[in-house]
């Protein structure tokens, strides 16, 4: 079965890359506030922080998953 | 449904015809991003389920941190979220007593107590358990209360949704009903409960990463907790008895009592009397929520307990409630403390201050919508997008976890054994698949009915709550009592739940006795589930007194004392004992109760 961290760690990279490059290119801070906070470029790098190593491990662990039934095969 | 949802209040705002939130393109694409990746997970999980036992209970191989996110996710309905703001906004730090009293207990004794039987017997759901430990008449009670509320539960939330995307978003009830609907019946269709499980593991990090920066952002425009403590220091707010709520709502400006704001930021102060926000006494918190409907539901519940069936081993099973009540202790700084944290930021959200400059606020800006509100306010084009999809994934992995549950328990507790026993799994596989369909368009149609009739929602709500409270008495006395018989534990069920409907037919007829009358419903359904414990426990000892008890062999694995203790493994690392989780557990809660005491 596919391991799950993949997919999860795929689509939290996706919506960080979304949520950094439009806070890149439109930066918006938080309404009503009187501090400036780009947060969509923030909180997209906390996806990707959290996405991109889930990912990792998840590929990882197919990779290793796919030999192992190859092997079998063999 | 959750316990903790049980008493929320829910949103029943007028329908509105001016969108308060426009979306942008960012917003959408983050939607639709998430809906490819629900569809897609659910038709690459598809291709796994080729038996019954896969596509009910994920062929029993997911690993423990899989399935314990899940059995938090599962429970996690829209409700929670919009629920539990809005009551940090109106009570304050006591809603977190669903969490430290009404819910991390009950899941530790799951763990560490109940699960050795429910996995170790290996039945198929909840109801199964009540045949083999009493009798055909238990699990039927069991299984029809269960497949008859858990649609409509499930229809309830959907309709709640629906309400705000509607308020909010401008966006026709309809649509929002059957696309959300649809996605949800495109994956479990097709995957089952893998496909539900691996979905709600997804939606339970998008609910953290999308609901979180509220958390953050709430404390930035407070300037910070203390000078949020200062505000709460030297404010007053309202005091509300049901009745009054009720006045308030039907005469704005109605004067309220007021009280220190400082009550809100405390579990327990003052509840040896009820001055405090919600109305209630320590006993009734304790004995009420924490021990009776806190155990009926996270011990017996089928919705959370099919997650754990899952799992892949005794020892995963067992970690799935024990990994599940980490993220769940620390929930209320998530979706209560916004609520809370709303209060000087959102001032006017009591009813009694429906009015600013002379004008009628519309019923969309009451507590009930606090968070959708706050993230109107504070949550710019981007982060908008995510909380929202955040919300929809609340409702979904709801949504999925009962209709999962429901298909499980209509095939094999009433179909395989009422209708047409001895098919071939095939068949059985089939059945699911079509009662998958039937459950969403169950829910659905409850929707459109609750619709009609805002006033059946919290019926229903606390019906399913009454029909659950005896449960736990007879669970206990089947798992660590031998003397209890099958005749008892149906007399158990029976003589608990018509207690339970009783007292709640009394507390909602003021003409009716007095004695089981109550100055607010909370406290009410608290001592309502006492004593129907107490009838369920009583009615079940008195009977298995006079009726003949099954033979000790046919109760291995299914009673303590007839079940040979499963060797400890000596090897396992410190983090895979459920004994050390469970103590960790409750210990971490203990330190969050005094910290909040």
């Amino acid at each position: 079965m596919m391991d799950l961290r993949l997919p999860i760690g795929i689509f939290f990279v996706l919506v960080g890359l979304i949520m950094v490059g439009y806070g890149v290119v439109s930066p918006h801070d938080i309404p009503h506030i009187t501090e400036k906070v780009n947060i969509n470029l923030y909180w997209g790098i906390v996806l990707l922080v959290f996405g991109a190593p889930m990912t990792l491990f998840g590929w990882k662990a197919e990779a290793k998953a796919k030999a192992e039934m190859k092997a079998k095969k063999l | 449904m959750d316990i903790s949802t049980l008493f929320a209040a829910v949103a029943v705002a007028a329908p509105h015809s001016g969108a308060i939130i426009h979306l942008h393109g960012i917003d959408w694409a983050i939607l639709v991003v998430y809906l490819l990746f629900v569809v897609g997970i659910g038709i690459i999980t598809g291709r796994g389920s080729k038996t019954s036992e896969d596509f009910f209970l994920s062929g029993r191989s997911l690993p423990a941190w899989i399935t314990g996110l899940a059995f938090i996710s599962a429970n996690l309905g829209a409700l929670e979220v919009m629920g539990m703001s809005q009551q940090g906004y109106e009570y304050g730090m006591m809603t977190a007593n669903y969490y430290w009293i009404g819910a991390i207990p009950a899941i530790v004794f799951m763990g560490i107590a109940m699960m050795p039987f429910f996995y170790g017997s290996k039945v198929r759901s909840v109801p199964e358990f009540l045949k083999k430990r009493y009798n055909e008449g238990a699990r039927f009670i069991n299984a029809f209360t269960f497949a008859v509320f858990t649609p409509a539960i499930s229809g309830i939330s959907m309709y709640a949704l629906a309400v705000v995307m509607q308020d909010f978003l401008g966006w026709h009830f309809a649509q929002s009903v059957w696309v959300s609907a649809l996605v949800v019946l495109v994956y479990t269709f097709m995957g089952g409960l893998t496909a539900s499980i691996y979905n709600e593991v997804l939606q339970f990090f998008l609910i953290v990463l999308g609901i979180a920066p509220m958390t953050i952002i709430a404390l930035i425009a407070n300037h910070g907790w203390a000078h949020f403590k200062k505000w709460i220091a030297t404010h007053q707010l309202p005091f509300l008895t049901p009745d009054q709520v009720a006045a308030a709502a039907a005469k704005p400006g109605t004067a309220v009592h007021q009280m220190p704001a400082t009550q809100w930021m405390h579990t327990f102060q003052n509840t040896l009397t009820q001055n405090n926000p919600m109305h209630i006494t320590w006993p009734g918190v304790v004995l009420g929520l924490g021990f009776v409907l806190s155990f009926s539901y996270w011990c017996t519940n089928f919705l959370v307990v099919q997650r754990a069936l899952a799992a892949k081993d005794m020892n995963s099973a067992q970690r799935t409630p024990l990994l599940a009540a980490f993220p769940k202790m620390i929930f209320p700084f998530i979706v209560i403390l916004p609520g809370l944290l709303a209060l000087p930021l959102l001032p006017h959200l009591f009813p009694g201050n429906t009015t600013v400059n002379g004008h009628l606020i519309p019923a969309t800006e009451s507590f009930n919508n606090v968070m959708p509100l706050m993230m109107a306010k504070y949550y710019p084009a981007g982060l908008l997008g995510l909380g929202l999809t955040a919300l929809m994934a609340s409702f979904m992995s709801g949504m999925a976890g009962n209709v999962t549950a429901f298909n499980t328990v209509f095939t094999y507790d009433l179909y395989a054994v009422f209708i047409k026993p001895n098919a071939p799994d095939k068949h059985y596989l089939w059945v699911g698949r079509i009662m998958t369909i039937v459950g969403i368009v169950i829910s659905v149609g409850f929707a459109y009915v609750v619709r009609g009739q805002s006033g059946i929602m919290g019926y229903t709500q606390t019906i399913f709550g009454v029909v659950n409270a005896p449960l736990i008495a007879v669970f206990l006395l089947g798992m660590f009592a031998t003397f209890t018989t099958p005749a008892g534990g149906l007399w158990g069920l029976l003589v608990g739940t018509a207690t339970s409907v009783t007292l709640w037919i009394i507390r909602s007829y003021p003409g009716l006795p007095l004695w089981h009358h109550y100055n607010n419903n909370t406290t009410g359904a608290f001592w309502g589930a006492v004593w129907a414990f107490c009838a369920g426990a009583g009615a079940t000892i008195v009977v298995s007194l006079f009726t003949k008890k099954k033979k000790d062999e046919e109760l291995v694995g299914l009673v303590y004392q007839l079940t040979p203790k499963p060797p400890q493994d000596a090897n396992l690392p410190w983090w895979k004992k459920p004994i050390v989780l469970g103590v960790l557990a409750l210990v971490l809660t203990l330190i969050l109760n005094l910290l909040f005491w």
